[in-house]
Order: structure tokens, then sequence, then C-alpha cells
């Protein structure tokens, strides 16, 4: 038998998880979305390779777009530091007790890296690139 | 009382525990190669940095349509860089795979539908791979 949670999502929001709660719930919903990027990718860019179809390339143009990069950057760039940090707690179980100044940590690496990408990207976007 | 029992040794659930932090760290540590080789191959002054982001995560001229990128293309047409992708491509289809697998089982638990979901999630992970190496060899 499972586990049966009947938690219903007032409930669920209701909890007060905090920053690692918060830093949960983007992990999985970035992952999720960048599996579903990643997998149409591959699928129009077969198409766009073998049979030349319009429908892929348009898709694959919609994925070069700025405004899609800028979405996508932070859910690739989210989920990979948020993942580095994951990693490293779990090989060293040591930094746990350190869970929620490694979260800051975490944001005051992402805040830079993350406003530098999209400044380029709107930069590029305004001018036409 | 029953003794708690531990089994210690191999089961799937840990195995891609493990495999995710790993691969996890091995996509890093791939896009940091990606990102150097381009450096390398002169895409400070060839490439803008959106278009340096995407050629990092998958060095393959097939999927950039406007993307202006003149001769550094070239250097990527190796057998080096294709196994290069072919390796950020099984770690990044797998770990996705496992992640999605991870999250349907959160949110279904041992229902009847279990073995279906984890075959239906095993032959798109399957699929995919093949369609992506597929690409990777014919470009």
């Amino acid at each position: 038998m499972g586990l049966n949670r009947r938690v219903g999502l007032v409930q669920g929001l209701k909890y007060q998880g905090g920053g690692p709660m918060i830093a949960w719930i983007l992990h999985r919903i970035t992952g999720l979305g960048i599996l579903i990027f990643v997998g149409f990718h591959v699928i129009a860019s077969f198409f766009m390779q073998q049979t030349g179809s319009d429908l892929a390339t348009s898709i694959n143009i919609i994925y070069e777009s700025w405004a899609f990069q800028i979405v996508i950057t932070f859910f690739v760039i989210f989920h990979a530091l948020n993942g580095l940090r994951i990693a490293i707690q779990d090989l060293w179980p040591q930094v746990q007790m350190y869970q929620r100044e490694l979260l800051w940590l975490q944001w005051f690496v992402f805040v830079p890296v993350y406003g530098m990408t999209v400044y380029f990207l709107v930069q590029r976007g305004l001018s036409g690139g | 009382m029953q003794e708690r029992t531990i089994r210690p040794g191999f089961s799937m659930e840990y195995a891609m525990w493990i495999f995710t932090r790993l691969s996890g760290l091995g996509m890093i540590l791939l896009a940091l190669i990606g990102i150097s080789g381009a450096f390398i191959m002169g895409a400070r002054t060839q490439m803008d940095l959106a278009t340096l982001v995407r050629w990092t995560f998958f060095p393959n001229p097939n999927h950039v349509i406007n993307s202006e990128i003149p001769d550094v293309t070239l250097g990527w047409a190796t057998a080096f860089w294709q196994i290069m992708q072919m390796l950020i491509v099984f770690l990044g289809i797998t770990h996705g795979f496992n992640g999605l697998r991870v999250v349907v089982e959160d949110y279904t638990g041992q229902s009847i539908w279990r073995p279906f979901l984890r075959g239906l999630i095993f032959l798109l992970w399957l699929f995919l791979l093949i369609v992506a190496i597929y690409v990777i060899l014919a470009s």
C-alpha cells in the first residue's frame, strides 16, 4: 500500500516550507518544462533535417526567438544550479546543516548569471538580431 | 518485536538516484567543455551570447535556422564533438525521463497503472534517444 496523502491544493499552499519548498517546486516545474522542450526540439529537428517540414521549422524558429530563450534559460540555469546544490548536499551530507545558507548562495549566483543572460538576449532582441 | 531489516545492495531506485546526481554533474561538465570548445574555435568574435549558449548544450548545425554561425560550424563537424553530443543527449534524455518517472509515480503511487506508465515512459525514452542519435549521425 502506498502512502495515502489526501492533501488538497489550498492545504498544500498553506504549508510553510519556505525557500527549500519553493526550490523543490521550481525544480520539478523547470525539469518537466525542459523535458517537454527537449522532446519537441529533437522531434522537430528530425523532421526539419529529413523532410524539411514547415511545421517542424516553425517550431524551431519559435525555440530560437529571444522571448522563448528568456524563459528556457531561466529553466535551464535554475535547474542546473539547484541540481548542483542538491548533488553537493547528497554527496557530502555534512553540508545539509547549511541548506538554507546554500540556497541563499544559490540565488546570489543565479541572479547575476541569469540577469546577464537576459540583458544580452533583450539587447539582441531589440536590435533586431 | 521484529527487527528492522535493512537490505543493502543494488536496487533500481538506488541506481537511478545515483545516476541522477552523476548525470547532472556530468551535464554541467559537458556544458563547460562545450563553451570552452566554442571559445577555442573563435566564438568570441563570431557568435552572440544566445547562439553560444544554444551551441553549448547541443553543438549540432542542424537545429539552428536564423543564427549566423560562419566558420565555427566546420570545427564542430568532428567525431569528438559527435561523441560529446551523443553523451549529452544520452545523459539529458535519461535524466529527464527518469525525472518524469519519479514525478508520475509520486502522484500515482502503487496503482495498477504503474507498470503501464513505466513501460510508456521507457518506450518514449528509447524512441527519443534513437531519434536524437539519428539526427546527430545524419548531420
